[in-house]
């Protein structure tokens, strides 16, 4: 008599996840399934292909934190399911917020009286920050016209060819024209003689950034400044600034506290920075900070009555998580001034190392500068044979995402690799990755010429080898050619 | 000879968190301190000062998911360092959120063909959403408008009063004016006729709710679309409908399928959904979904090409975690039709029994449906002697978090306790609060009436029945008897109602709903 077995269909509970038919199935991609799965499958078939994802640790491409200590992470999971929105059922969080706001204000030497509060807010990043900041210059300007009985239907806004796309997003959901001012071979920043030479009745303001996206440069604000308040001077326009310090907010105060770029300059009106980028702090955190009352128009923000204190928003987005928040506030009392010094001057150092490393080799051009960002931006000196996006290539079987890109105009011939220096990379990393663009070199080296629609020499071969030869770099000139247009740079 | 010890000040590990100074100084709370201090203290700092936040799944004022299963959030803990944005590095992620995007779009019966790629995007929330469609419907109204060379500088948007807070803000920042139908006591939603009377050439679109926020109704979607169809036939205009279904949109298809409020309405041109609500994910997720590309503008897109296919965002915000995006996607196919269904249905059960309890006690009048979400909104039938703000305040000593709201104009006269029954709100809660709010009755009965500033018979004998108008939240009273009391009790009793009407003075002019 034969023992038969009814499979235990219903008792899912005995199959380990592997073992589960749940694997063996396709998951449907575009219509929700109708029945439910086991928990435990949902999770491993999700986890298995997120392997597939980049390793964000080794995202060189990236200026946002991929890495906090654990205390942190605990401090975020309990904080997953608090509204930050709910001011009123969630005083605390509020009222880290508000600290935040006014430790990062006095960062900026906001001019603020000893007990008077900063003007600024929390936002999911500086894309939001920017467009809160871009919204109060422009309904102030409005303002100012329709009470002088002007025109107010043609706002621009003056900024460098080199901004971060969020920039050209505000100008175009907010209508209001950008004016770039473009780039040269050797100088990858606004200009800020050429900017002011831009500026006119419709300017809303100018925008210079701290921390270049390219090359990790700062622009010259204070030298903007000076310009500006002299043509203000002669025009009476008094056209104000606003500092893009997305990455550069919180590096330059640690590294060079003399330079003068922020609230310090009178024509600085508000600045933006992110909290997860040089604040340390995961994905989803920004600031907008604002000189004065002055400067956020009162007709913009949302007052809510909370417990007797007025609580005034002005944001974007209403409902989101608290824990990037509460993260933030974390690491300004665990770090203190002190701590993120050292944390600014370990990432110099070791940008410094891997700028040296890179030099080494002879065959680099360094096109960052050494007042900045943490960062490496590199160029090949003779990309006739190979160039800079097959050396991002190879890198990436190694593991390394190393991002190349083509400058934006007028110098969209330059290509460019970037190593971004953050927190969690340190010396031993950098010596790997030296170690590494020295062997990725020499097999490009022993590498036939790339073949290009428009060369000629190309080495006689087999008609095979040819074939697979062809075959293999049509598929790299294809893949080239969409790298060539990418332009997202985070 | 006396044994000098050192104190180990350098030698801060030894010390236990509590033992340590860092718990004995004060943290410099406006300024950045400027030394570091050791992970610990800085850990338990902060977690204890959290301690004293509300408790986020007695927050019964909230719409916003608050548990999820544990093996979800180890990937959430895992995917806290992925950069959203970047779609070239996690391609995996990327290709989540489309899936959840089709998933969704489908949910809602976008008219898609068998291959073809829905059209939407993930969001922070539904405020990111709301004024992405608002975007598209605005520029879309200037370039019909300018193709007819017709002025395009006076755009506005119809809706109901009892919109929520992100209305208003795209129509203060995007310069829209916004026409709002008022309401009426007993109707608490968008009267679809008024709004298609109000509709004129200068009208981007009707926006409908589903699912309001004051008392959880489904806006009548369906007849809006027909009374619309009729007004665009006639003048030509071509009115588009946005419906808001921030709660409504993953309540309805499960459980009311037969409820014609989506795409399956042909003027139906975006729709906008909380994932964060009852999507059933953490704070932080919405989605916006659009019929077709021609909704679209496609100068509003930016492309990014990515590994060969091109990849448009249309998104406010650039950099975010991938977290919550991921999280959805665990939801839609760990539970699938089958899970949400049961989800809905458990919370619709749990919103029945809570209604009939308190229907039980005699004192209170149901202003919230039976369709809808599953939300209890109940008013004191009788307010005179005290007030749903008061029953607010005591059932917060329960450890309950339920919001007491005035409506809207034009029923600002009307107030509203509401409690959302989430999917961690079970039916052992349930009974509990119907007790809690039981003994809460019996307390206040046992108080004497609380004093209004405009009142004059405070320590008169004889009744006075008086008509206050307090502030401009405009809720009416009626003052009843007040009995005689010796000075001193009187003096406390005047105080303790002072601090009362300043705190409820306050509320009344609360008019943000989460």
């Amino acid at each position: 008599m034969v023992l038969s077995k009814i499979s235990s269909q219903s008792d899912v509970s005995v199959h380990s996840t592997f073992a589960s038919r749940y694997v063996r199935e396709s998951l449907p991609r575009y219509r929700m399934p109708d029945n439910s799965i086991p928990k435990e499958a949902a999770f491993q078939i999700i986890n298995d292909e997120l392997m597939l994802d980049g390793r964000p640790r080794l995202n060189l491409a990236s200026f946002v934190t991929t890495w906090m200590e654990p205390e942190c992470d605990k401090l975020i999971m309990d904080a997953l399911n608090k509204n930050y929105v709910d001011m009123d059922e969630y005083p605390v969080t509020t009222e880290l917020q508000n600290r935040c706001v006014n430790m990062i204000a006095h960062l900026f030497n906001a001019p603020l009286g000893e007990s008077e509060a900063a003007v600024g807010v929390g936002t999911v990043g500086s894309s939001e920050a920017i467009m809160l900041a871009g919204l109060a210059f422009k309904r102030k300007w409005q303002n100012k016209r329709r009470a002088l009985g002007l025109p107010c239907d043609k706002p621009n806004i003056v900024t460098g060819a080199n901004v971060q796309v969020c920039w050209e997003k505000f100008a175009r959901y907010f209508e209001v024209e950008l004016k770039e001012v473009k780039l040269t071979e050797g100088y990858y920043v606004m200009d800020p003689e050429k900017a002011v030479e831009m500026v006119d009745e419709n300017t809303i303001c100018v925008a210079a950034i701290l921390g270049s996206t390219l090359n990790g440069e700062f622009e010259d604000v204070k030298k903007l400044n000076d310009l500006l308040t002299e043509k203000n001077r002669v025009t009476g326009w008094d056209t104000p600034i606003h500092v893009d310090a997305a990455s550069g907010g919180f590096i330059a105060p640690f590294l060079w506290p003399e330079l003068e770029w922020d609230f310090r300059l009178p024509l600085v009106k508000s600045i933006n920075v992110s909290g997860h980028k040089y604040g340390l702090v995961y994905a989803g955190v920004g600031w907008a900070i604002w000189r004065s009352k002055d400067d956020l128009p009162d007709e913009l923000i949302f007052h809510i009555n909370y417990l007797g204190a007025d609580q005034p928003t002005f944001t974007l987005n209403f409902s989101k998580g608290s824990s990037q928040i509460i993260a933030q506030y974390y690491q300004l009392i665990r770090l203190g001034h002190e701590g993120y010094r050292n944390v600014m001057e370990n990432c110099h150092e070791n940008a410094m190392f891997l700028r040296e490393g890179l030099e080494r080799t002879g065959r680099f051009e360094i096109v960052s500068k050494e007042i900045g960002v943490p960062l490496v931006a590199f160029s090949l000196k003779d990309n006739s044979r190979h160039d800079e996006f097959e050396i991002a290539e190879m890198l990436r079987s190694y593991g390394w995402i190393v991002p190349a890109y083509t400058m934006p105009a007028d110098a969209q011939h330059i290509t460019v690799l970037r190593v971004v220096i953050r927190e969690d990379f340190s010396r031993t990393l950098a010596e790997r990755l030296v170690l590494d663009v020295t062997k990725v070199l020499h097999e490009l080296d022993n590498l036939p010429v790339r073949l290009h629609a428009k060369s000629t020499a190309v080495v006689e071969k087999t008609e095979i080898e040819t074939q697979r030869e062809i075959t293999t770099y049509w598929k790299k000139f294809v893949a080239n050619k969409k790298k060539n247009n990418k332009n997202t740079i985070c």
